[in-house]
This record gives C-alpha cells, sequence and structure tokens, in this order.
C-alpha cells in the first residue's frame, strides 16, 4: 500500500494523544500522588489535545473531496472509518470538561473530574480501537487483516503516551515518579513485544493467489499484459514495493528508534532525557507506521502479477 | 434480480473494445465525466470502469493465452458498501447493482481498499469514487429499442464474450452458460460472493508446434531416412 503521510502522521500524533490523556486521567482519578498536580495534568491535557487535534487535521488532508467529509457520521452502523469519526467528536467534550474542570477547581477529584475524566479516557480508547479496526477489518490485505492490528495501535498509543507522561510529570513537577517511570519501562517493553510478535506473524505465506485471483487453480498463471501503458490509480495506490534489503535496514532503524533508544533513555531517569526518550519514540512509530503501509500487500497485486501476496 | 455479467474467457480476444465503449458511454452517463490527467502528457492517468489484463495459463506446450476483462463483480456481500462512512457507496435492493453517489463521496479511498477486484478508480479531477454502473442508464431506458437496452461494454464485444442478465432467474442466458460451461467466481474464498461469473476455455487439442532441431540431428535423421530405404 502508498503510505499517505497524512494518515501515518494522523495516526501516530492522536495515538500518542488518546494514550496520553487515558492514563493520565486514570492516574488522576485512582489518586496516584504525583497526579494530584494540576499544572502537570494542564500541561499534559494540552499536549495530548495538540497531538489529537493536530492528527485529525492531518487525517482530513488525505480527503481527495473533504467537502463532504461532515458526512462520514452517516454510517455509523456498518463503517469503522465512520465510527471512528463519531467517537473522536464525542470525546472533545467530555476532555474539554474535564480540563475546564481542573483549571477551576484545581486537581481535586469531584464528581465532574471523575464524569469528565473516565468519559474521555474511555473514548480515547474506543476511537484508538476504531481506528484500528478501519485496518483490521478489511480482508483484502493478509497483513491487516489480525487481532494483532487492534492489539498494536492500543499497546503503541498507550505506550508513546506513557512516555509523553514521565516526560511532562518530570518535566513539570522536577521530580519524576516512579510509579509513571516503571510504567513507561513496561509498555515500551509490552510494544516491543507486540511489534515483534506482528512482524513474526506476517512473514508466513497464506491467503490468496494468482491462481485463485484468476480462476485457475491447476495450471501456472503468469501475466504477460497489465493493459495499460502508464500507471493508473490502482498501480499507484496498490503497487507499493519495497525492496527486501531496505526493507530489513527500516525495520531495524524502527526497532531501534521506537524502543531501544527509548529503553536505555528511561533507564537514566532524568527528564531531559525523557522527553528526548518520547520524541524518539514519536519519531520511531512514524516509522513503523510507514512500514505497516508499506508491507500490506492488496489482493489487486494478484492481478497485476504477483504470485502471492 | 440479481443483475451481472458473464464473460467469456474463451472467446474474449483481448480488442479492449468493451473498455473503450465503457469509457466513451459512462463519461456522460450518470456519474459524470471519467476525468483523464495529463491525457496527451508523459504520464497520462484516468478513471476507467473497466480494464483488461492478459495472462500466460499452463506451460508450454499446453500454454494458452487468456484475457480478462475485470470491471465491479457487482458482490453480494460488498464490503465496499459496508467500510463507505459517508453513505455514498449504497447497493441496490431491487437489482443488486451497486453504485457511488457522487454528490455524497468524501474521497477517502476506504472503499477502493475493501475491493478485491480493482474495480474501483479515483476521479483525479473529481476527488469521488467511480466505478462500474452496469450501464444502470441505458438498461432501463424506455427510449432505447429493446435489444440495446444492454450494458455498453456488452453492446460493443465484438466476440459475444460478455452476458449480460438477471442471476436470480435460472432460465436466464446467464445462468444457462452459468451451468453449461462451469462458471467461475474469482477469489472465491475472500467471500464476496461476486455476481459476474467467468466461463473458463474450453479443453481443445494442443496446437502441435515445429521445434527446430540441431543440424546434427538433421542429418542423421536425414541419413537414418536413406539408410533404412
Ligand atoms: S467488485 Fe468491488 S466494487 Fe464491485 S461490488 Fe464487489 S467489492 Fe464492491
Ligand atoms: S471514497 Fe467515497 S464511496 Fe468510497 S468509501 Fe470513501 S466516501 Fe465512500
Ligand atoms: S456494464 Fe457499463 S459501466 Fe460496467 S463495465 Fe460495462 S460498460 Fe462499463
Amino acid at each position: 500500500m502508498h503510505p499517505a503521510f497524512s494518515v501515518l502522521v494522523f495516526t501516530v500524533m492522536s495515538g500518542a494523544g488518546y494514550g496520553l490523556i487515558t492514563l493520565m486521567a486514570l492516574g488522576h482519578l485512582l489518586g496516584l500522588p504525583q497526579l494530584q498536580d494540576s499544572s502537570v495534568l494542564l500541561t499534559g491535557g494540552v499536549v495530548s489535545f495538540v497531538l489529537i487535534s493536530g492528527g485529525l487535521l492531518s487525517s482530513t488532508l488525505h480527503l481527495a473531496n473533504p467537502k463532504n467529509a461532515w458526512r462520514s457520521f452517516s454510517r455509523f452502523k456498518t463503517s469503522w472509518l465512520s465510527r471512528e469519526a463519531v467517537f473522536a467528536v464525542l470525546f472533545y467534550p467530555f476532555v474539554l470538561g474535564y480540563l475546564t474542570n481542573i483549571w477551576v477547581n484545581g486537581a481535586e477529584v469531584n464528581a465532574i473530574a471523575q464524569l469528565t475524566g473516565f468519559g474521555a479516557a474511555l473514548l480515547a480508547m474506543v476511537t484508538l480501537f476504531c481506528t484500528s479496526m478501519i485496518y483490521a477489518s478489511l480482508k483484502t490485505i493478509r497483513q491487516w487483516n489480525t487481532s494483532l492490528t487492534p492489539v498494536n495501535y492500543i499497546a503503541l498509543g498507550l505506550m508513546s503516551g506513557s512516555l509523553l507522561l514521565a516526560a511532562v510529570q518530570a518535566s513539570v513537577a522536577g521530580d519524576l515518579s516512579s510509579v509513571l517511570h516503571n510504567l513507561a519501562i513496561g509498555l515500551v517493553v509490552l510494544g516491543a513485544v507486540v511489534k515483534l510478535i506482528y512482524l513474526f506473524w506476517i512473514g508466513k505465506p497464506a491467503g490468496s493467489t494468482i491462481n485463485t485471483a484468476t480462476g485457475f487453480t491447476q495450471a501456472s498463471v503468469r501475466l504477460l499484459d497489465q493493459g495499460h501503458t502508464s500507471n493508473g490509480f490502482l498501480n499507484n495506490e496498490f503497487g507499493y514495493t519495497l525492496e527486501a534489503n531496505k526493507l530489513m535496514r527500516l525495520r531495524v532503524l524502527m526497532v531501534g528508534i521506537a524502543f531501544v533508544m527509548p529503553f536505555f533513555l528511561l533507564l537514566t531517569s532524568s527528564a531531559g532525557l525523557l522527553a528526548l526518550a518520547a520524541i524518539l519514540t514519536i519519531i520511531g512509530l512514524l516509522v513503523e507506521r510507514w512500514l505497516f503501509f508499506a508491507e500490506a500487500r492488496h489482493v489487486v497485486r494478484l492481478f497485476h502479477g504477483d504470485q502471492r501476496v | 434480480m440479481k443483475l451481472g455479467l458473464v464473460v467469456d474467457l474463451d472467446t474474449c480476444v483481448g480488442c479492449h473494445g468493451c473498455a473503450t465503449a465503457c469509457k466513451q458511454w459512462n463519461t456522460s452517463g450518470t456519474i459524470g465525466p471519467l476525468s483523464d490527467k495529463d491525457p496527451y502528457g508523459k504520464d497520462p492517468n484516468g478513471a476507467w470502469l473497466n480494464r483488461i489484463r492478459t495472462y500466460e495459463v499452463d506451460d508450454h506446450p499446453n500454454s494458452k493465452t487468456v484475457n480478462m476483462p475485470l470491471s465491479c463483480m457487482h458482490c453480494d456481500n460488498a464490503a465496499c458498501v459496508t467500510v463507505c462512512p459517508t453513505g455514498a457507496s449504497y447497493k441496490r435492493e431491487e437489482d443488486g447493482i451497486v453504485l457511488v453517489d457522487q454528490d455524497k463521496c468524501m474521497g477517502c479511498n476506504l472503499c477502493s481498499w475493501a475491493c478485491p477486484y480493482g474495480a474501483r478508480e479515483l476521479d483525479p479531477h473529481q476527488g469521488t469514487m467511480k466505478k462500474c454502473t452496469l450501464c444502470v442508464d441505458r438498461i432501463y431506458d424506455e427510449r432505447l429499442p429493446e435489444d440495446e437496452r444492454k450494458p455498453a461494454c456488452v453492446m460493443t464485444c465484438p466476440t459475444k464474450s460478455r452476458v449480460f442478465g438477471d442471476f436470480d432467474d435460472p432460465n436466464s442466458e446467464v445462468s444457462q452458460l452459468v451451468r453449461d460451461r462451469a462458471g467461475k467466481q474469482l477469489m472465491p474464498e475472500l467471500g464476496y460472493e461476486p455476481v459476474n461469473t467467468y466461463l473458463p476455455p474450453r479443453n481443445k487439442p494442443v496446437v502441435e508446434t515445429y521445434e527446430p532441431k540441431s543440424i546434427k540431428a538433421t542429418v542423421k535423421g536425414w541419413v537414418n531416412k536413406v539408410i533404412a530405404r
């Protein structure tokens, strides 16, 4: 699949924002001592708000006819994209209520904080899940059509969120909470494990072949002619191919920037290096998302001569 | 009713006539123009509703060239419709035709990702999704003579390799062809239940081919022949 830059930015940024607000609100409402400070909460809230809103705005950039984007709320019953849009909008009153309440009443856990905070955390996770299901529900792309896809999206969203939360808490409050620190280390390890399982899983060949695509299942089939003299929509959208050696290098780079380097920076527990770890993870996840697209092979490629997907 | 096409892979000669007729008819049809980007330039690109690919099936000397036209299969279980967030993509209850409402589409491409058959292409100028309409603006047009109420591609095919009809009616020409010629659906394992059906090439004896031999073998054969006489 052709990786659309606006979609990469959208999924990574909003994933980190949703992860951050979820962990922060839960920590605050469940009484984690280091998260009872209103300036930490407001800073974290604003960071997540900017990431989510920036991501959502970027996602509309890949629409070819954005003037009809408002209609995307209308097929909630069947379309994961529609569900994502509905929950993303529903999230806003909750997060704004939650942050306004902190602005006015401080970090005190009152009924409004509980309602809006738990609501925002829940809707953040539901939206992230819907985003992942847009990809996971496509039977045409074997590398996406798996329950590993939502697991990846949620684990990596929480992971980047936890790094941001630790960085925000350490730089605003001055000293690092060991709970948040350990949580970030744990989630980085979890994220790496989940990603490695995914990379291992997509390595196994399975699914449709050029034979099932053309219906000639008892003989070999080779493409002679695609039937056009220059590339069309299908070639540009689905024909993206990555050379094997470049792929391996990018995978190593991705694991290094998104997981290994942040892990070692976390061991140092200095506020500056924590912020660096969070930024590195987000850059690493952009590479991860790019690979998520570049490695996905749509079955239309079979009609264009690939023997299997 | 379940309207669709039967495509005969035995007789299709790959002339691209159906694709051209389709583009010609539909560019002024219900779904608006089928635009081209840079049509006379170095790298032209445009929306087509029907494309023909050519394959070599089996190995020499049994190999056969097969031309395979692909347009929307008007699937019974059309995921392109359920993924659409705007409701622009829909499947008609009455005849099963899958269409895109050009006034609602936001150009998110998701339906083209959900389609296994490459039947949907984004219009490079309008930014909306285009796909085969089964010539819905021909087949019901009562101003046309009755035998012309067929899709443009079916009308134009010089070898009559495309047949239009109702798959729900067991006595229709399409249903009979599917029965008699063991019609096949493409990529059935994905479960889209495509309506369009492909008739496999008939089994014919292998055509004998001339195999050039080496000079030595030719001379040897010739000498053998002389001695035997
Ligand atoms: S062929 Fe593709 S576009 Fe047509 S109905 Fe089936 S899934 Fe939808
Ligand atoms: S491109 Fe248009 S028709 Fe296709 S899913 Fe998006 S809004 Fe629906
Ligand atoms: S039925 Fe009409 S729209 Fe569909 S491929 Fe044939 S000519 Fe094109």
